[in-house]
């Protein structure tokens, strides 16, 4: 709403530059706003977008000042309290002012368990998106500039990936190589990128046919050329922002190895993994096991779904979000 | 006609030789002929066992006659043996299934009849009460992992709600034909944590196809000629907003008839996903490759369906 006299003003000055007239002196000089800039301000007046973007802000402090809360609490995240950790059967001792969250099975602080585990699904969810955005621009700019031949070979390899079940792939290789970090963001970077591939395709088709593409081959630019320093930059900024709704299914992904055991390996803190974990105590009364680490992931990924639901609303108002 | 059909049926089946080989690579030549042997064999067999079963299964031949051996058979209908078990894997499957198709087509009726209703009454009453719930929840589930979901509710209903709803099962499955109120019984909770995941995505998608149809000329027309409201949205606008959900639920029964990992494990419905989680765990080749070849047979048959079935109800494609 409060956009609209500006855009007014707006109009006004350009037509007083288009006039040839000069700009009143003193007053307020009025820019032109880029999409991107437009969007932001969309997005700064949406107060979901404002929540989940903190929750993620927080979850981040929270998962690089793990070691500093550790040391600041005590404990570490794999230290064993046998003593006061463990009840006199050996099973784990619910939520109390030593140990916020209760003890797993083991006697490990659930809660600095949970800050550990946020490193490895927030760098786990980040580096495998990178790496499905990376193939996905590559291959989606191939399909959609070279087109013909190149297109319908990727396509067909999208389709046989899709074809093959995802987690029977993920856990044979992972039972054939020895899972671990570095695995799962393979598995998971290479099984992710036909979304950001397709989005890229659907941009280069648009974009190929423009002057400047023509002109650099006028210019006697090679298909390589064109593909990375032409259309790279103007896909660059999409691919981003529809790869960052990737990351939550990412987290997912990796939680999921690892609720199957060919995840992140132990003793390593991982949500997923703590959760496979509970699952033969949160019956009998040790709630806490189960619910903290279930809380924390579904927190982080609801986080990560809200606020890019709320970037590509802000980039595309047609739609319009409910939230606000 | 003809020609659309060919070269869709064409592309279907390149797509699944190409998923052939990607399984065959994955799983004989990854460990090695020896390793592949042993597996089959078990840890205690002799030297001579281990001979006649690599020469059973071809294992002293070149690659690429082993390959077409494997083809050959999956041509004629024949998944492979299963030492491990002493049966054929066709038995495997066929023993799995059921539970399987169970679970799937009783969790798809739950998750579009939901993900429907939930997505129409969002799009007539946007941003109301309803809509804004509708909504957030669609994206709670969308976010929650299955087994987070599948766990919670065991907590919730078999063990917290214990003193009301007495003996719930949780864990395993009933064959239909055994005790069919078993077979209901046991599939409550995978059913609702299949549905509930699942419907997210078609409780948005219904939502967003029925408000641009809504948007439309042609509902302005029907509307001005004094039709009733209910008429209006639905005979004349959840008809063709419903062609991309129709699209997404072949896809995604697709997908989950080849086995719902995760959702048969944590409830242990003994289906195809439980089967090859069980394989794999044993390392029994035959099994997860018979498997990871009838899912992708799922998936490239049902895109295949759906790809026609959309050229032939969508008078805009032309063929």
């Amino acid at each position: 709403m409060s956009m609209l006299p500006e855009v007014t003003g707006e109009s006004q000055a350009a037509l007083a530059a288009e006039a040839g007239e000069p700009i009143p002196v003193g007053r307020k000089v009025i820019q032109g706003r880029s999409p991107w800039r437009l969007a932001w301000e969309r997005l700064r007046t949406d107060k979901a977008a404002i929540i989940a973007g903190s929750t993620i802000v927080v979850i981040v402090l929270l998962a690089l000042l793990a070691p500093v809360i550790a040391s600041w609490v005590g404990h570490g995240p794999n230290q064993q309290f046998i003593d006061i950790g463990e009840d006199a059967n050996g099973n784990p001792v619910g939520p109390n002012g030593t140990f916020w969250f209760g003890t797993d099975s083991s006697g490990r602080d659930l809660f600095i368990r949970i800050l550990y585990g946020a490193r490895i699904s927030l760098s786990i969810g980040v580096l495998a998106t990178l790496t499905s955005v990376a193939l996905g621009t590559i291959f989606g700019l191939a399909a959609g500039y070279i087109g013909g031949f190149v297109d319908a070979v990727i396509a067909r390899v999208i389709d046989v990936m899709l074809a093959v079940p995802f987690l029977v792939v993920a856990i044979s290789v992972a039972s054939i190589w020895r899972p671990s970090f570095w695995l799962v963001i393979f598995i998971v970077g290479v099984l992710g990128f036909t979304y950001p591939a397709r989005i890229v395709r659907g941009q280069v088709i648009s974009l190929k046919e423009k002057e400047f593409v023509q002109a650099a081959r006028a210019l006697g630019a090679g298909p390589l050329r064109v593909m990375f320093v032409d259309l790279l930059p103007n896909v660059v900024a999409q691919v981003i922002v529809f790869g960052s709704l990737l990351i939550p299914a990412a987290i997912v992904s990796e939680a999921t190895l690892s609720y199957l055991g060919v995840g992140v390996q132990p003793p390593t803190a991982d949500w997923g993994a703590m959760i496979s974990d509970a699952q033969g105590y949160y019956q009998y009364g040790f709630w806490w096991y189960l619910l903290f680490p279930s809380l924390a992931l579904l927190i982080t990924t609801l986080a990560f779904n809200i606020l890019g639901d709320s970037v590509r609303d802000a980039l595309d108002p047609r739609g319009g979000g409910v939230y606000k | 006609m003809i020609r659309f059909l060919t070269i869709r049926i064409g592309q279907a089946i390149l797509v699944l030789w190409a998923a052939t080989i990607v399984v065959f690579l994955l799983f004989f030549v990854g460990p090695g002929p020896n390793a592949v042997a042993r597996t089959f064999a078990g840890r205690l067999a002799t030297p001579a066992r281990l001979a006649q079963i690599k020469h059973d299964l071809h294992l002293d031949l070149p690659i690429y006659q082993q390959y077409l051996h494997w083809v050959g058979n999956l041509l004629q209908g024949n998944l492979g043996y299963d030492y491990y078990k002493g049966q054929s894997v066709n038995s495997v499957v066929a023993a799995a299934l059921p539970a399987t198709l169970s679970l799937v087509i009783g969790a798809a009726i739950l998750w579009i009849g939901y993900g429907v209703i939930s997505g129409v009454i969002s799009a007539v009453r946007p941003r109301s009460l309803l809509d804004r719930g509708f909504t957030l929840s669609a994206l709670v589930f969308y976010s929650m992992p299955t087994f987070v979901l599948g766990l919670g509710l065991i907590w919730i209903f078999a063990y917290k709600l214990n003193p009301v709803t007495k003996f719930f099962p949780f864990h395993g499955y009933v064959p239909l034909t055994t005790n069919p109120g078993q077979w209901f019984e046991y599939l409550i909770l995978p059913w609702l944590t299949l549905a509930l995941v699942t419907s997210a995505a078609y409780t948005r998608l219904t939502r967003t196809s029925m408000l641009e149809v809504l948007g439309e000329d042609y509902i302005r027309t029907a509307r001005a000629k004094g039709m009733s409201e209910r008429r209006v949205i639905v005979v004349h606008a959840l008809r063709s907003a419903l062609t991309p959900v129709v699209t997404l639920a072949g896809l995604d029964i697709g997908v989950s008839l080849g086995g719902v990992i995760i959702t048969e494990s944590v409830f242990g419905v003994t289906g195809l996903g439980w089967t090859i989680v069980q394989a794999i765990n044993q390392q029994d080749l035959p099994v997860i490759m018979g498997i990871a070849i009838l899912a992708a047979t799922f998936v490239v048959f049902t895109n295949l369906v759906v790809d026609i079935l959309y050229a032939v109800l969508d008078p805009r494609v032309h063929l």
